[in-house]
């Protein structure tokens, strides 16, 4: 047997094409229990091809994704069950209430965490009952993160999470970001500012774009 | 797993009676396009007894058309159906509850509307029992081959023409055996193997129109 106890998140020489381009080839990475994976790179480098690749949102063409050493192919319902994925987009109905909003994606995930105090978390408990549509940008990002507090699952991959965000709620994040890996919690994130998380490793996507070869 | 199906179906419907404004669209329309017949054909009865049946199911299959955009497209846009697919429910199990909650929507009002509406087209008294036992029977049907379609023009420009162009073709068969049994019963014919036969489209369409759908919405994340 392989040790595969520790649970870790990595990839092994992944391959993405996106349209006719490839975006990167041969990219390898490893985060283990409790660590945090920091994407970097400008525009168009991959960043969020490599997250929705992550989250099985997108197929790698080559590589693997491994889950504990398991890879994620064998068992795709499992990863997706125990990641939270935060694109660009809210997901945020505009018709519903900012609880109601909350409770349902708590409810499909089968959260056990408290609504109320994902909400609370992230500044949001006075505006409970208050239409989403009503909302600002900011609080709009700020319901969407609370959606990772109100069910738990280990793995998180966040797509510029701060984006948005005053920097009170920054601070929010960063915090929340330390708890969960300190629990043994996985980050997976992009950003183009200095999050002051420490001890983090940094992924410079650019060093994987093809070579330009004419 | 139940208990998420049961978020999203209750979450749909939340959605759309809040905005009860689609729901009387449908509604309207399909009660605007049945009276343009008497209009349009003239007003003598026995013509519009005859062609009663597959006027409301005609209409009815417009006025469903009309709402499918909205059963994939908004989730599509803002980031939920990305989220869902990545829920624990399997994507076909996130489908069957979108659709039912379409036909709750849809389905059931048109249901209610048909009756009124074949009155106006002076159907024959008979009729009206099987009438509703084909609306019944095949609105589920079209919220499901719909589903498809909805699905198939996620991304695509243009997709309210384009979805039309994949789903009328694929009712044509709820078409005929509905107006078949309407016929029928008019007629004082058996109208069981119509019956039969739309009973058999459901259950083909119940397992396998989730199954289709949910593949096009895999392709349509990517």
């Amino acid at each position: 047997m392989p040790n595969t106890a520790a649970p870790s998140f990595s990839g092994e020489n992944l391959l993405c094409i996106r349209g006719e381009r490839t975006v990167f080839a041969g990219l390898s990475f490893a985060v283990p229990a409790g660590g945090a994976l920091i994407l970097r790179g400008p525009n168009g480098s991959g960043k969020s091809s490599l997250l929705r690749l992550m989250a099985g949102l997108l197929q790698p063409i080559d590589g693997a994704l491994l889950r504990d050493g398991i890879p994620v192919r064998d068992d795709p319902e499992g990863h997706r069950s125990s990641l939270h994925y935060v694109g660009h987009k809210d997901a945020i109905k505009p018709v519903l209430t900012v609880a109601e909003n909350l409770a349902f994606w708590s409810g499909v995930n089968g959260g056990t965490g408290s609504v109320d105090t994902a909400l609370e978390t992230f500044g949001l408990a006075a505006l409970v009952d208050t239409a989403a549509r009503l909302l600002s940008a900011g609080q709009q990002r700020r319901l969407n993160l609370a959606r990772i507090i109100a069910s738990p699952a280990p793995l998180w991959l966040l797509d510029e999470p701060t984006i948005a965000l005053d920097s009170a709620s920054v601070s929010v994040m960063v915090d929340l970001i330390a708890a969960h890996r300190a629990t043994g919690g996985i980050v997976v994130l992009s950003t183009h500012i200095d999050l002051g998380i420490h001890d983090a490793v940094a992924l410079d996507l650019d060093r994987f774009a093809p070579e330009v070869s004419l | 797993m139940i208990g998420a199906f049961r978020h999203i179906l209750a979450r749909d419907l939340r959605i759309s009676l809040r905005q009860g404004s689609d729901i009387v669209v449908v509604v309207m329309f399909f009660v605007i396009t049945v009276a343009l017949f008497p209009f349009g054909v003239g007003p003598e009865g026995n013509i519009l007894a005859r062609i009663a049946a597959g006027v409301v199911w005609v209409c009815a299959m417009l006025a469903t058309l009309l709402s499918l955009d909205r059963m994939f497209l908004s989730d599509y846009d803002d980031g939920s159906l990305e989220l869902l697919a990545l829920s624990a429910l399997p994507l076909e199990a996130i489908v069957l509850a979108k659709a039912t909650a379409h036909w709750l929507v849809t389905g059931l009002p048109l249901i209610a509307a048909a009756p009124v509406l074949a009155m106006l087209l002076n159907m024959a008294a008979e009729s009206y029992v099987t009438l509703f036992a084909v609306m019944l029977l095949g609105t589920p049907t079209l919220s499901l081959i719909g589903a498809i379609g909805a699905s198939l023009t996620l991304g695509a420009r243009r997709a309210g023409v384009l979805v039309s162009v994949l789903v009328l073709p694929l009712y044509i068969p709820v078409l005929i055996f509905a107006v078949g049994a309407i016929d029928a019963a008019a007629m004082s014919l058996p109208v069981r193997p119509h019956l039969l036969f739309l009973g058999a489209m459901l259950a083909g369409a119940l397992p396998l129109a989730p199954l289709a759908s949910a593949a096009a919405i895999r392709q349509a994340l990517t």
